[in-house]
């Protein structure tokens, strides 16, 4: 048994002590008015207790002014909670737009990242201090749940879609990465670490990995395999949309709608291609449901998001 | 049991003998006492399970138990406690008992479907024994898919089943109560006359019959994936596993409300009598209760801000579950006042009810921490949420649940259980709960998750002082037990109305006659008219 026990987790992100401080202003509160309610019983317990001389209580009429205080003012403390973490939750829910991206495939049990360049980790996270890092997750089986106690940050990890997390490390050292989601028989072992590194030093280790591929050269390999090259491309444009650019970009829809095409899109027109048809074309691309993995299908995505930056550098 | 008693009067548990006397009754007061026993057993048997959790967490290693067993035991554990102990507790015990005394009718409007759902509620528990038997489930009690539907290799459609049953003898119960306090108040017995637990059961039916049927909905749509492959909620099978967090929880937050709201009717009840003071801001906390109702039907997404729900739809949940928070601290408040310039008795059941004030104001408390989205998402589903929601559904509906079984014990057996017995079982459990369930909301905000086998190490001295606390729990919960079966013998006689308490039931012999009253009572005072009447007990 350990003796120095930690009785606080260490703050290790930008926004740890942002979510600390609401966190204490809670406890504070809960001091407050746990305590009001516990000296007040305690004293009107011993103060009015039955005794010789006290076998009846004094009446006290109802008291609407009382009412009103005690119904109003923990009203606008819990909006105060409300808004402060309200505010708090969009910051953490808005991944910002120059982060770091890395691939989470999470499955039982065991969590896989890759990062942009290719290299890839099992159960180990190796990220660069103050620069933001944005997480684009996916489950092969279960729901899973990516938690960091010391970034105070948490996110499901649900089969079927992506979801996202983005955190900044604020300080460098082993952290630990737990699973937070009940996922079966080892959801106790499905745990790791994330290390934070100086710049150079991440730097550095992502030299010293072994990459097979960039995910996009993966990708486009990929691409020419499946045959989605034999309608997305230049010479067809009738067939389908030539996706170069298309990442990013707003689609209009055959039914009207428009929608942004993100990872979460570009993800369900491979998967279920019926489900939003760019206008202007015909429903006829086949699912490729249960034809690509996780990982082949985020390398695909990284590949048509590829395409969006050799466009981006030729245009003038 | 009571054959002995002195006086040869004739009450409901002397008119008639024999096993089918009781397997057949439509008499609500021996419905009540069937419903106690079987409740009792499932009780001590979850609380098996818990002692086998708390013994394991003694060390980080997984050391007692295979994962595989652990995972079962938790999930026993939680299907157990909650839909066989506390969500039946006090409204099918305390509940069925006291409704019709405490209206002044000889029974529920409904006695054979009161009957029936006994019966529902022992098939559902035979069909989760069962399940218990042959090798249990290991999903967690909230069954959450695709790992249920699909996944799980353990018995998850037996288990289910027993919850789908179970809920049915919910549904009936809540029927029959709603119906009996509309229908069958006596002469006199104006809504704003009824005992407040006569309010908190009303709210407590009303999410039975709108609640329980999602929960079935739910139920048979995991069994439908499981067993035919319906893709629902499988993406694999084009489902949608976040659709089964809706339907659960859509039932299984206002679930919580069913635990506690009666047990905030039975601390309104204890107050009021054992501070001789009728219940300050009445009608704030009658109604308080129907605003828990509605409001509880509007918040269950606050289980869901992590789950890649929208982050407008989070919003809006957390803005609804502030304002569930203002009904329950009304009462809270109002309790308090109610003890001022009180003549207050400190006998066993008053010390419940103080223990239930102070232990369900911290499990509210620490409520609007998980309603505040950017703390909900670090301790989402770590040990501060097993913290929180023990507070209130242990510290406060099994506190409630305690303090009403000692303060109707008298009235339901006509004995009187030894006082300094209870006040010390009051004792041990108050100092036992916190012991084991604070240490965990440090451990929760540290990261600890919940439902881990093995963890790492700096979490261990928390969950040595957590599992030594189970322990003082756990003998506190065996006194009551002991003593209770004792004093069906020994205990001294009890006297009509031991407590000089006001309310119907108080007013008809102990144990009360088969009909409850000998003629319908016609009331002509508020609840609680403690000021009116002469002290006779110092």
């Amino acid at each position: 048994m350990s003796l120095g026990f930690p009785l606080f987790p260490e703050q290790a992100s930008t926004v740890a002590g942002r979510v600390d401080a609401l966190y204490f202003f809670l406890v504070a509160i809960s001091v407050f008015f746990a305590g009001l309610i516990f000296i007040l019983v305690a004293y009107f317990a011993i103060k009015y207790r039955r005794r010789p001389g006290r076998k009846q209580a004094d009446p006290v009429p109802d008291h609407v002014g009382l009412e009103l205080a005690w119904t109003l003012i923990p009203l606008g403390i819990v909006m105060v909670s409300f808004i402060w973490g309200a505010r708090l939750f969009v910051t953490l829910s808005r991944p910002p737009a120059d982060a770091l991206e890395i691939a989470v495939v999470a499955r039982q049990w065991m969590w896989k990242f890759q990062h942009p360049t290719g290299q890839r980790e099992i159960n180990e996270l190796h990220v660069p201090i103050g620069r933001p890092v944005k997480l684009t997750m996916a489950s092969e089986d279960v729901i899973h749940s990516f938690f960091v106690p010391a970034f105070r940050v948490k996110m499901d990890v649900v089969p079927g879609r992506y979801t996202t997390a983005w955190f900044e490390a604020s300080r460098t050292g082993e952290y630990h990465l737990f699973c937070a989601e009940y996922c079966g028989a080892q959801h106790s072992g499905m745990t790791g670490r994330v290390v934070v590194l100086e710049l150079a030093q991440y730097q550095q280790w992502l030299r010293g990995r072994i990459v097979a591929e960039p995910p996009e050269v993966v990708g486009e390999r990929l691409f020419a395999q499946l045959g989605c090259n034999a309608c997305h491309h230049p010479d067809r444009p009738q067939l389908a949309p030539f996706l170069e650019g298309v990442y990013g970009t707003q689609r209009l829809l055959v039914t009207g709608e428009t929608v942004i095409a993100d990872e979460a899109y570009l993800r369900q027109s491979i998967l279920d291609p019926a489900a939003a048809v760019t206008a202007g074309y015909a429903p006829i691309m086949p699912s490729y449901r249960g034809r690509v993995t996780e990982e082949e299908l985020s390398q695909l995505i990284a590949y048509i998001k590829s395409l969006e930056k050799i466009q981006t550098t030729r245009s003038p | 049991m009571v054959t002995r008693t002195a006086e040869p009067r004739t009450h409901y548990l002397n008119v008639s003998y024999g096993v089918m006397s009781w397997l057949l009754t439509l008499d609500h007061k021996r419905i009540a006492l069937l419903y106690l026993i079987s409740i009792t057993l499932f009780f001590f048997l979850g609380g098996a399970f818990a002692v086998l959790i708390r013994l394991e967490l003694l060390t980080p290693a997984g050391d007692l138990v295979e994962s595989e067993t652990y995972n079962k035991l938790f999930t026993m554990h939680g299907v157990i406690m909650v839909f066989f102990f506390l969500i039946p507790s006090i409204p099918a015990v305390l509940g069925n008992f006291l409704i019709p005394m405490m209206i002044g009718a000889r029974d529920l409007a409904f006695p054979r479907l009161n009957l029936a759902s006994w019966y529902i509620y022992t098939l559902g528990g035979l069909f989760t024994l069962v399940a218990a038997i042959f090798g249990g489930v290991d999903t967690g009690w909230t069954f959450y898919t695709p790992y249920s539907s699909i996944y799980s290799n353990t018995h998850v459609i037996l288990t289910a089943l027993g919850v789908f049953i179970v809920g049915f003898s919910s549904v009936l119960t809540g029927i029959n109560f709603i119906v009996s306090i509309h229908k069958m108040r006596a002469p006199g017995l104006t809504w704003f006359r009824l005992p407040l637990f006569i309010w908190a059961h009303y709210a407590t039916s009303l999410i039975f019959v709108l609640g329980t049927p999602v929960l079935a909905i739910a139920i048979v749509l995991v069994a439908l994936e499981r067993v035919f492959g319906f893709g629902i909620f499988d993406p694999a099978l084009g489902g949608d596993p976040i659709l089964f967090q809706h339907l659960f929880w859509f039932y299984s937050h206002p679930a919580v409300y069913i635990m506690i709201l009666p047990a905030m009717g039975v601390v309104s009840e204890v107050i009021a009598c054992f501070a001789r003071k009728r219940v300050f801001g009445y009608k704030f906390v009658a109604f308080s209760s129907l605003a828990i109702a509605a409001l509880g039907f509007l918040v269950w997404g606050h289980h869901m801000f992590v789950s890649g729900q929208s982050v407008f739809a989070s919003l809006v949940f957390s803005f609804l579950s502030m304002l569930v928070a203002i009904p329950s601290a009304i009462k809270v408040f109002n309790w308090t006042a109610t003890l001022y310039r009180g003549a207050i008795a400190h006998d066993a059941p008053m010390l419940y009810a103080f223990g239930f004030i102070g232990l369900f104001t911290i499990g509210g408390l620490t409520g609007i921490f998980l309603a505040t989205t950017a703390v909900d998402v670090h301790v989402h589903d770590t040990y501060f949420i097993v913290a929180h929601f023990h507070y209130i559904m242990v510290g406060g509906a099994v506190m409630g649940y305690l303090g009403g079984l000692h303060f109707w014990w008298p009235k339901m057996t006509g004995r009187m259980y030894p006082e300094g017995w209870a006040k010390l079982g009051a004792l041990l459990i108050f100092v036992g709960f916190n012991l084991t369930f604070f240490p965990q909301f440090l451990l929760g905000y540290l990261g600890m998750p919940r439902r881990y086998h093995f963890y790492p190490d700096e979490f261990q001295v928390l969950n040595v002082m957590s599992t030594a606390g189970a322990s003082i729990l756990g003998v506190g919960y065996l006194i009551p037990m002991v003593f209770f079966l004792w004093s069906l013998r020994y205990g001294s006689a009890a006297g009509a109305n031991p407590w000089d308490a006001k309310g119907l039931e108080w007013q008809t012999p102990s144990p009360p006659p088969p009909h409850n009253f000998p003629e319908t009572p016609v009331v002509k005072e508020e609840a609680y008219a403690y000021s009116s009447q002469e002290a006779e007990r110092g």
